[in-house]
């Protein structure tokens, strides 16, 4: 899939390559190419069971891959046993040793490489994840927030070459999550270090990761940025797992240019009887059938005939309000279609224009640079959650 | 639950409505199991301690007279020291064998066994099933003169041309290990088989090597029940006099053989003093190991 090959000098970048975990009777990873640069904060994004753990736990070498090296800048780390990887693992129930004090199950990785020394650097290292104070305890006096910390600081006191966080936030409460979201950030940005962040959160990994990969049935669907991801969804899944889409059926009709021009024309799409236009940039495929995508927030409904407030661009006609769902920042419109489909529009609630009604005649606008044009083949329901919000 | 609560304290549940019959309730569902303990435990322990301290020239037939006589402890261990010590040095040697067969085969149990695990247990407790004395009775065939091992033994030289096995302080151990084994086990098991998966995973993670995580992680963790072990196989080991009599000879007998022999000869207050001794000698020893063990928690 679309993969962008991170540029520069890879002085300790972790590189996956053709990394493939077979199991009994099915394929956890198969054939994954990856490289996390060195020092950047790197998320493996995706639904439970996609193989993201398995992933990572290759690379904890917690788990023999099948096929494929995984190398730490110049080391193939690949076969290497697990305590004697430059990585460590922020473990999803943390495995905190329950018969050890904080202190003793901070120093443990320290101690095993036979230091000696450890007061200090425990006493910093919990200074670091605010726990100044309860080195004496043992981890069952803690709560769940606290655990997770002295997880993070029992793994980062070893300064490994690329940390692994196995969906670390996963067993905290909501509040707590954006807390430490902040708090892992901040951390990482402290110590400089390499973090894999595994997830099947898309606000966490948003929120969190400088590069995004979104996994799905073992492997990478789409890799980059964020923003990137979310903007411009190469298939089907990104658009439907990382946040929400509307995907329409169209047809090329004009402006493809059959790789000419270069200068990002838009695409001409039949969508429907109406005409709509598309962005080339933003366009995956920009011939024949394509699902023409638009992200909700981006919709503007206005009422039937009427112009919308701001100039968009694109434009459906005839829809029907079906459905309104007041959620407080914004109020989010189910729009029954002409022919069948539902879309969705969120709608902030700035003030500025009055709430549409259940059975309200609407227009859909958009911009065309808010236009995303996918492979038709694709399921257009692919990634999505039954429980999503 | 009813009334509002001012804060969302986890802490301490508000008292309940009625706490004081909700006490009763309580002291009438320990009511049974007091009744046992006092009708057979604290009645006999009261009257095997005031027994140590009758007078020594009474009989069954004559009676005997409540005379404080403390000298029958000083006259018990003046005569029985040497089966007194031996019992706990046969006990620990047991105990100490019942860990190093034991630890192994429950950690094989708990980690290794997979879906034989539940026929290995069952195969742990199956000599249950048949009685004590039956069990230790066997022993005589397997270690007998002329049976199959001691022949084995001679050939390899490991034994000498009349050496035997059979009423030696060896046969006795042995028997003692045998029976107590399980109560080895178990315990064991239990303490094992808690271990999450994952913490070795994470020493694994953290630069420990397999016997390090096992020495870090793994035994620390197996303590409670290796504790539980120890006192269980030990315990009983230290007042046993079964496998003394039926695998041993005159020059290992145990304290429990004496105790035996005293009782039936009618001497019940020597008896009874040397059983006193005996009960109180492994208090103490249970006391001074647990607090060293650091498991305070488990008794």
């Amino acid at each position: 899939m679309s993969q962008e090959s991170a540029p520069q000098g890879a002085g300790a970048d972790l590189v996956l390559s053709g990394l493939t975990k077979r199991f009994a009777t099915f394929t956890a990873v198969d054939d994954l190419d990856l490289r996390v640069p060195q020092g950047s904060f790197f998320a493996l994004l995706g639904p439970s069971g996609c193989g993201k753990t398995t992933t990572l736990r290759m690379v904890a070498g917690l788990e023999e891959p099948t096929a494929g090296t995984i190398t730490l800048g110049t080391d193939d780390i690949t076969h290497l046993k697990p305590y004697k990887r430059p990585v460590n693992t922020v473990f999803q129930s943390y495995a905190l040793f329950p018969h050890l004090s904080i202190a003793a199950n901070v120093a443990f990785g320290l101690r095993r490489r036979g230091r000696k020394q450890v007061a200090e650097d425990v006493e910093r290292m919990l200074d670091l994840v605010e726990l100044t104070g309860l080195a004496d305890r043992r981890p069952a006096q803690l709560s769940g927030g606290q655990q997770q910390r002295v997880a993070l600081a029992r793994a980062l006191i070893n300064q490994p070459r690329v940390l692994l966080l196995d969906e670390p936030l996963g067993a905290l409460d909501l509040k707590l999550r954006r807390q430490m979201q902040i708090e892992l950030k901040r951390i990482q940005t402290e110590v400089g270090l390499t973090f894999v962040h595994v997830t099947h959160d898309q606000e966490e990994a948003m929120t969190m990761a400088d590069t995004v990969a979104v996994m799905n049935a073992g492997r990478i669907e789409q890799l980059g940025p964020p923003e990137v991801l979310y903007e411009c969804p190469a298939t089907t899944f990104v658009a439907n797992f990382l946040g929400q889409s509307n995907l329409v059926a169209g047809r090329v009709v004009g402006g493809s240019g059959v790789s000419g021009g270069g200068d990002g024309g838009d695409v001409v799409l039949d969508v429907h009887g109406a005409t709509v236009r598309a962005d080339r940039a933003r366009a995956v495929v920009a011939q024949g059938d394509v699902w023409v995508g638009v992200r909700p927030e981006k919709v503007v409904l206005a009422p039937a005939g009427v112009a919308p407030p701001e100039p968009a661009g694109n434009c459906l006609r005839g829809g029907v309000v079906s459905d309104v769902s007041f959620v407080g920042v914004s109020t989010q419109y189910l729009v029954r279609m002409p022919w069948g489909q539902e879309l969705t529009a969120f709608s902030q609630n700035s003030g500025h224009h009055e709430r549409l009604r259940t059975g309200a005649a609407v227009d859909l606008h958009w911009s065309p640079a808010h236009t995303f044009c996918l492979d038709a083949s694709q399921d257009a329901a692919a990634g999505v959650e039954p429980e999503d919000r | 639950m009813a009334g509002p609560l001012r804060t969302a304290e986890p802490s301490a549940p508000p008292p309940a409505p009625g706490g004081r019959r909700g006490g009763l309730s309580g002291y009438l569902l320990l009511l049974p199991g007091g009744v046992w303990l006092a009708l057979f435990f604290v009645v006999p322990t009261a009257t095997l301690v005031a027994t140590s301290l009758y007078d020594p020239s009474g009989s069954l037939q004559l009676g005997y007279r409540m005379t404080g006589h403390v000298q029958n402890y000083a006259d018990s261990l003046q005569d029985y020291a040497p089966q007194l010590v031996r019992s706990f040095v046969y006990a620990g040697t047991a105990t100490l064998a019942c860990v190093v067969l034991g630890f192994p085969l429950a950690y094989a149990i708990a980690f290794k066994a997979g879906r034989w695990k539940n026929l290995m247990l069952v195969a742990v407790i199956a000599p249950f099933f048949t009685s004590f004395l039956v069990r230790t009775l066997s022993w005589q065939y397997i270690l007998g003169d002329n049976e199959a091992l001691v022949s084995f033994l001679r050939a390899v030289r490991v034994l000498g041309e009349d050496g035997h096995l059979l009423a030696t302080p060896f046969a006795v151990v042995t028997g003692l290990t045998y029976n107590f084994l399980p109560f080895m086990v178990l315990p064991l098991y239990a303490s094992l088989e808690k271990i999450d998966h994952r913490f070795l995973e994470a020493a694994a993670d953290l630069y420990s090597s397999p016997f390090t995580a096992f020495r870090t992680v793994t035994l620390p963790l197996a303590m409670p029940g290796l504790v539980a072990g120890t006192l269980l196989t030990f315990i009983p080991s230290a007042g046993d006099y079964i496998n003394s009599e039926l695998l041993g000879n005159p020059q290992t007998r145990m304290v429990g053989n004496e105790i035996q022999d005293l009782f039936a000869a009618g001497d019940y207050p020597t008896a009874s003093a040397l059983s006193v001794t005996l009960m109180a000698a492994i208090v103490l020893l249970v006391f001074v190991y647990v607090r060293r063990s650091g498991t305070e928690e488990l008794v």
